[in-house]
């Protein structure tokens, strides 16, 4: 990953098995609580366009448990509520001379753009619609878990897939690895091009004809500014699109369902289904940390 | 008198059926004879053996900034870019600041223009106030201070009722009313064109059918009203298909097409280059070869260049706060080239038709053709020479093209303007 890294579509199968090696041995130095110092001396600098809990905590965390500095920068409050340029926001940072930028912000491509002016490597923490990199290889470290592959594992995503850049992120993901991909979601969510983006991926409307016989039902947010472009009020998509505890018995019965969160309870999946034995939500979210600390050695160790 | 012989050139005037090698005259701003060996004294000699000598190319679709947006691009800045590019005649679109919606605003940029511009320029008049859509515009007297057509361009009549009205307020003037075909509520918030790459880049898509109904829409009401319906930059195959259609049902429907158009589709973008950010947007590889198609068959009329300046600070952005638009006179023609006529696909002839006699004819111009007594605008062109595009040696005071950098076989070599010389390629 020479500078850094800006999505999962250009990266290859391996590069990710790297990284998800290396993620299960930190989810060990995890569970030990243990600091390490291989990055001492480092910086990172969380720059934070749009409203984040769990991403931007998760990073700082990583970059603490191995011993590298790390500040977070939030776009209210900062040179950009004054009118500054995204260019020139990124190139007064860059002066700073921090080893990595991690970027979330609303416009796809955003991280594109600057690291094409930019020599500081630029970590994508989700760009607008387009890749959530680090959630994709979180996921996977969290089907691993439990897991022997991914290959051949049948995978629902569903929700308003056409705005998630979580959604893109996993496809490739996934398909690079050989697992079958449902996409589901009302038709105004979903456009069909999605099918062509990557291979072993169908598409339906229908979510009982997606869960049926999945490995891992992936859920997502719904996202209440789309609302309007679902043509779906909140209590008809629920009825719809919401994932309920009846929905699981036509599923393996090992299935595991997943959320990037942050979840809406009652509006796309129920709070049964949320607490169940079969959520691994907040073990997507500890495997978060394991994950962005060995992006970040990657990306960090020279 | 002033006089300029251009000697033994291969003159082609698609408006008269020539294409022979012949020398052309030209006395004071018109074009005196044409013929074999002509028997000139005291003329200023320019040498074309070797050269194709056309009728001055007219681009009918430009934006030149001013007023109101001189960071961009001047009157003056903006014609010495389209002299580079072998235009003789160029057509600025209203949206300028303020818009160009009435005689006074027109007269300004016929005095400007008179003042700073190398190359002769025509404005086009506002179809509404503002280009806001609702009223229309002092059209009577746009024509009477200069305009040769009106359009909202950029900014589209959406209700029909005040189309149907300005088609026939047109009409009455005996203007070509031109609309930039796109429906804003299907195209809203779009960055560029739907399909599988806007959906692979997470942007937001503008589907070609907000283009199509427009043409539908407006190919309705110029039937209804009897006016001339121009569709501006046409990009997507059914539009093309329409215009066909129409044409064969003898309304008077006539079309353009960019280079842009008919060189590169939306997969051809590098990842977020705002340098391919434009309206109508690159649309598919088939569209592409639609327009493509269309230019061979006889469907579109005219190439034009929709040459959209924009300060690099402006394309410098997050992709969706990027305005739209790239240059576009420099390149011209040497795209045509590169894309139609070495490729065998429509020969040199008919590519001049579409620089020259087919937007004079859309616009009802004197010029676009070599005949005596024309105006003296003609173009000097080398098919094959070879040469590079840099941008940064742009005449244009923006520097937003996708073909920085780009290998060309042939251009223009000298451009005249009213018998003047006014740019020479260097050697």
């Amino acid at each position: 990953m020479p500078g850094g890294l800006l999505g999962i579509e250009p990266l290859d199968r391996a590069e990710m098995e790297a990284i998800l090696d290396r993620a299960k041995h930190f989810q060990r130095q995890q569970v030990e609580g243990r600091k390490s110092d291989q990055l001492r001396g480092r910086l990172l600098v969380n720059l934070f366009f749009e409203s984040s809990t769990r991403t931007r905590t998760s990073f700082e965390i990583a970059a603490k448990r191995l011993g590298a500095d790390a500040i977070s920068i939030t776009a209210s409050g900062s040179s950009v509520d004054k009118g500054e340029s995204l260019v020139d926001t990124l190139n007064t940072l860059g002066a700073m001379r921090p080893d990595a930028i991690v970027m979330r912000h609303a416009a796809s491509g955003a991280p594109h753009f600057l690291a094409r002016y930019l020599p500081t490597p630029i970590i994508n923490a989700g760009d607008g619609t387009h890749e959530h990199p680090t959630q994709a290889l979180l996921d996977a470290r969290t089907i691993l878990d439990r897991r022997a592959t991914l290959e051949g594992l049948c995978v629902a995503i569903i929700g308003d897939i056409a705005h998630s850049r979580v959604a893109r992120s996993n496809m490739y993901l996934l398909s690079k690895f050989g697992a079958r991909i449902v996409l589901c979601g009302p038709a105004s969510l979903l456009p069909v091009q999605l099918a062509n983006i990557t291979p072993g991926v169908t598409l339906t409307h229908d979510i009982r004809e997606a869960i049926r016989d999945a490995d891992v039902i992936m859920m997502l947010r719904v996202q209440l500014e789309r609302q309007h472009e679902a043509a779906f009020s909140a209590s008809e998509y629920f009825r719809f699109y919401g994932l309920r505890l009846e929905h699981l018995e036509l599923a393996k019965p090992d299935v595991m369902v997943m959320h990037p969160g942050p979840i809406n309870r009652g509006r796309e999946i129920s709070s049964e289904v949320a607490d169940s034995q079969r959520s691994v939500i907040l073990n997507q979210v500890e495997n978060g940390i394991a994950v962005r600390m060995a992006v970040l050695e990657r990306i960090l160790s020279n | 008198m002033r006089k300029l012989i251009i000697r033994n050139g291969r003159v082609i005037d698609p408006a008269n059926g020539l294409d022979k090698v012949a020398d052309v005259l030209i006395e004071e701003d018109k074009i005196a004879a044409l013929g074999e060996k002509l028997q000139v004294s005291g003329a200023e000699r320019f040498d074309a053996s070797g050269l194709v000598v056309a009728p001055g190319f007219i681009d009918m679709h430009a934006h030149l900034r001013e007023p109101g947006f001189e960071h961009a691009e001047t009157i003056e800045s903006g014609s010495r870019a389209a002299a580079a590019g072998g235009f003789t005649t160029i057509c600025c679109m209203p949206n300028t600041s303020p818009v160009n919606d009435n005689a006074t605003v027109t007269s300004y940029i016929v005095d400007r223009a008179a003042r700073h511009a190398i190359v002769n320029v025509l404005p086009i008049g506002a179809i509404t106030k503002g280009s806001a859509g609702e009223e229309l515009s002092a059209i009577g007297s746009m024509k009477q201070a200069g305009i040769v057509a009106i359009s909202d361009d950029g900014r589209p009549v959406m209700n029909a009722r005040v189309m149907r009205r300005a088609m026939e307020t047109a009409r009455s003037f005996r203007l070509p009313v031109i609309d930039h075909c796109e429906d804003l509520h299907l195209s809203a918030g779009g960055d560029m064109h739907e399909g599988i790459e806007s959906v692979r880049l997470g942007l937001r898509g503008i589907p070609a059918a907000s283009e199509d109904v427009m043409v539908a829409r407006d190919i309705l009401l110029a039937e209804l009203t009897g006016a001339r319906f121009h569709v501006a930059h046409i990009s997507s195959r059914f539009s093309v298909d329409m215009v066909a259609f129409a044409k064969a049902r003898g309304i008077a429907v006539t079309c353009e097409a960019t280079p842009h158009h008919f060189t590169l589709a939306d997969a051809d973008m590098p990842p977020y280059d705002s340098n391919y950010k434009m309206k109508p947007p690159l649309r598919s590889a088939c569209d592409t070869g639609a327009v493509t198609q269309g230019i061979v068959s006889g469907t579109v009329d005219a190439i034009a260049t929709d040459h959209a300046p924009h300060a690099g600070s402006e394309k410098m952005q997050e992709f969706e706060k990027c305005p739209f638009g790239i240059i576009g006179f420099e390149t011209a023609l040497a795209l045509a080239l590169e894309q139609l006529v070495h490729p065998g696909k429509i020969s040199l002839p008919r590519m001049l038709e579409l620089f020259t006699i087919g937007p004079a004819r859309v616009l009802n111009l004197a010029s676009g053709r070599l005949s005596p007594g024309a105006p003296a605008d003609v173009t000097i062109l080398n098919p094959d020479r070879p040469w590079t595009y840099d941008v940064n040696k742009s005449a244009s005071k923006s520097r937003n093209s996708p073909f920085h950098g780009r290998n060309f076989r042939g251009g223009p070599v000298a451009t005249i303007v009213r018998g003047r010389i006014v740019w020479k390629v260097e050697t």
